[in-house]
């Protein structure tokens, strides 16, 4: 039985759920979750009711890595840390923007925490807007595609990269569609000692626009058009990438998403493309995926 | 040893005080005129004379929130900060107090930018009167450390569970040396009980901390914490009281009297100008004037009903405030002393100073210009609120 | 009821939602064509496929929102989701 409660508010489909489930699976009961604001933290625990099987923390929007660095430093005083793995799970938001410089002090006091960022590239707590980790000509409802716009205009910040700049021990990318490889990178990840960080990609179908049963078959076009590289980084050195033997062109990962439909009804849509098909060139050299 | 005075600093006293009480984690971020507290406790924990996680965060939002995390897990939590720093944690203080977290922080009583003044006033705890957490304001350099294993005594009582914060004027009590007596620690452990919340965040016993409420639940979260600071009120006389019986100092519980029995002017303030009021009293006492203090010691939760009773003979009220409510020209001590008599049908005026903003000195003449306008109203002048020691020539 | 206002919530305690009350679609395990893969329970989002004593799989229709992700991830196509009261 999974250690996050059936009866949330979840969407039917739900990215997040799949990813909490999969952290506690690859952790067990002796974790203690710390959550900022976000979609998994609302769905799960409307007062007096709980998804969490663990001991669960929420604070704040910005501040879920200082407050995991806090139950960290209580339990090594209180002389109760032993085994307890504390595991921060957010959303990009709260990762990649408003919480950032929390989890930057975190990691460069080398708390033993594992941080898990649930990315599922806009704040869908909200209504889909934008974030830092939105990629580039998605529309969302502050990105929207228009008469003059293909939607966003920025890049995805990466962020797995500034953690790893940190110093940290462990880096990793996964995805929600790779659930047994996502389980043994957190698994490995809260065996390291320190502060180590997961990135998982995680499609919602709410805010990217396709319907609940296809979470997965979504997942995993991200990573075969290598627009979602999974790769290890051990003191930052990758030291594993999954190698894809027939990379896809990026046009299956997006034609199946509402958020890329204008790329495809636009004029001068399919030159844009071709500025996303160069950011999946990229990952698949700059990590060596063929 | 007992009652043995050595001259110290402000800063050195509360420090040592919070050294006593033996907190599991501090976590805290260095910002003038507070300082000189973080710095000595830090020098407590290099010299392993105090058995905690001392931890050195990136700002005072992390500071306040890794002491939600470490509170949630069931430490004995201290921080300190003041200004910038408090008006930075001003989200979390309100998280804190509604998780019900008993936190302890020392604010040093500084002015809020623009401009920006790094010397005293109260605008900064002021600001977050209504943030759900005690405010307790000290005199002097002893009760600002002897105010520390009270408030943990207060707030981790289980009918009150509330954070608190420790306030004392900035480099006026921070950074004075004066003769205090060192919170012995014997004593303090007789006094103040370990720390032993019923849930805390254990694999053992999964509980979810921090959940969401809908319209549904939400207002009687906040009732609950508006009766716990309701408990509070009669903790804080309490164990004002308590520590009288072990310590042997008193500084009064919710509040305190000078010269008041027989008062016609009351001067009501909180914090280090108290002293000075208290001087002033001596004087026009001298001179036959009839005039006294009234301390307030507990800003929240306000203790109306003592103010009334202790009010009950004055004919002119007098509020000194280091603050202003923008807006509203006046001071919020003397918002509240004026709405806490309203409805009881009291209709002694209340004259409202404002005054000592950004370290202006507050000299004993300034109180006397003061007592002297409020004299006006005995003769049927109306006044309202004013700044008591503004600048003419440069306004 | 008089609620007990504690800022504490109790482990698991969603599970007196019914969220199979959402469901559109339900989703039909056929054990005929079933290898017992499991791939449905993993990638139930969830977690309310459960392995029965015979190795097959069945969800537990009280939760079962049917988004149809174990119908569409399963390799054998066992799974059909069939329109709810049809």
């Amino acid at each position: 039985m999974s250690l996050l409660a059936p009866g949330h508010r979840g969407c039917a489909g739900c990215c997040d759920a799949l990813a909490g489930k999969f952290v506690l699976d690859a952790l067990g009961s002796d974790c203690i979750v710390v959550s900022p604001t976000g979609c998994l933290e609302v769905f799960t625990t409307p007062y007096p009711e709980s998804a969490w099987d663990v001991p669960w923390v929420h604070s704040l929007f910005e501040n879920a890595a200082a407050v995991a660095s806090g139950v960290e430093a209580a339990l090594k005083a209180l002389g109760k840390k032993s085994n307890t793995k504390i595991v921060a799970i957010g959303g990009d938001g709260a990762t990649l923007d408003i919480g950032l410089q929390a989890i930057s002090g975190a990691f460069e006091r080398g708390h033993d925490i594992i941080y898990v960022c649930i990315d599922n590239e806009a704040y869908m707590n909200t209504g889909v807007q934008r974030s830092g980790a939105t990629p580039l000509y998605a529309s969302t409802t502050t990105s929207p595609a228009g008469k003059v716009s293909f939607g966003n205009p920025l890049q995805k910040k990466n962020m797995p990269a500034i953690i790893a700049a940190h110093g940290s021990p462990y880096v990793a990318t996964a995805s929600v569609a790779y659930a047994p490889d996502m389980m043994k990178k957190v698994k490995k990840a809260a065996e390291i000692k320190g502060p180590t960080y997961v990135h998982v990609h995680a499609p919602c179908c709410t805010g990217w626009k396709f319907e609940g049963s296809k979470t997965i078959e979504v997942g995993k076009l991200a990573v075969e058009t290598a627009m979602w590289p999974l790769y290890e980084m051990e003191n930052g050195t990758i030291t594993n990438v999954r190698k894809l033997r027939n990379r896809k062109p990026v046009e299956e990962y997006l034609k199946v998403q509402g958020r890329f439909k204008h790329l495809f009804t636009m004029p001068g849509g399919a030159d844009e493309i071709k500025k996303i098909q160069a950011t999946a060139d990229w990952n698949a050299k700059h990590f060596g995926l063929e | 040893m007992r009652n043995r005075m050595i001259v110290v600093e402000g800063s050195y006293a509360v420090a040592h005080a919070v050294k006593v009480c033996r907190p599991n984690v501090i976590s805290a971020y260095p910002i003038t005129p507070q300082t000189h507290i973080v710095e000595n406790l830090s020098q407590f924990v290099a010299d392993g004379e105090i058995d905690c996680e001392s931890m050195n965060v990136e700002s005072e939002f992390s500071a306040i929130s890794a002491l939600i995390g470490a509170s949630a897990a069931g430490a004995r939590t201290y921080s300190s900060t003041t200004s910038q720093g408090l008006a930075l944690m001003h989200e979390a203080l309100f998280n804190a107090s509604g998780m019900r977290l008993p936190i302890i922080m020392t604010v040093v009583n500084r002015a809020l930018s623009a401009p920006i003044n790094i010397w005293n006033d109260q605008q900064d705890s002021i600001a977050q009167r209504d943030t759900g957490w005690i405010q307790l304001y000290a005199e002097d350099v002893q009760e600002s450390a002897d105010m520390i294993p009270q408030l943990y005594k207060i707030a981790e009582d289980s009918e009150v569970l509330l954070p608190a914060m420790a306030c004392m004027d900035g480099f006026i009590l921070s950074h004075v040396y004066e003769p205090v007596i060192l919170l012995e620690q014997s004593l303090t452990d007789e006094f103040l009980p370990s720390y032993s919340p019923e849930f805390v965040l254990d694999p053992k016993n999964p509980m979810s901390f921090g959940a969401f409420a809908d319209p549904s639940t939400y207002t009687e979260f906040r009732y609950k914490q508006e009766k716990a600071m309701g408990e509070a009120l009669e903790r804080i006389e309490e164990v004002a009281n308590e520590f009288m019986e072990k310590y042997g100092r008193y500084y009064g519980g919710l509040i305190d009297g000078y010269a008041l029995d027989d008062a016609e002017i009351v001067i009501m303030a909180m914090g280090s100008v108290i002293g000075t009021v208290k001087d002033t009293i001596d004087m026009l006492r001298s001179e036959g004037e009839t005039v006294g203090l009234l301390k307030v010691r507990s800003f929240r939760p306000f203790p109306a009903e003592a103010i009334r009773k202790a009010l009950r003979n004055a004919k002119v009220v007098i509020t000194l405030d280091k603050n202003i409510s923008i807006g509203k020209n006046e001071g919020a001590l003397c918002t509240e002393v004026k709405a806490c008599l309203y409805n009881a049908g009291v209709r002694t005026p209340v004259i409202g100073f404002m005054l000592g903003h950004g370290g202006r000195d507050i000299p004993v003449s300034t109180i006397m210009k003061i007592v002297n306008k409020a004299k006006l109203v005995e003769k049927g002048i109306f006044i309202e609120s004013e700044f008591a020691d503004l600048r003419e020539d440069l306004v | 009821m008089k609620l007990i206002i504690k800022t504490v919530t109790k482990p698991g305690s969603t599970r007196v939602n019914k969220t199979g009350a959402w469901r559109s679609f339900m989703p039909v395990f056929d054990h005929k064509l079933c290898s017992k893969c499991g791939i449905c329970a993993m990638y139930c989002p969830e977690g309310i496929v459960y392995k029965l004593e015979n190795g097959y799989y069945e969800p537990d229709y009280e939760f079962c929102k049917g988004c149809g992700i174990c119908a569409n991830e399963c390799p054998k196509k066992a799974i059909l989701m069939v329109l709810e009261g049809k």
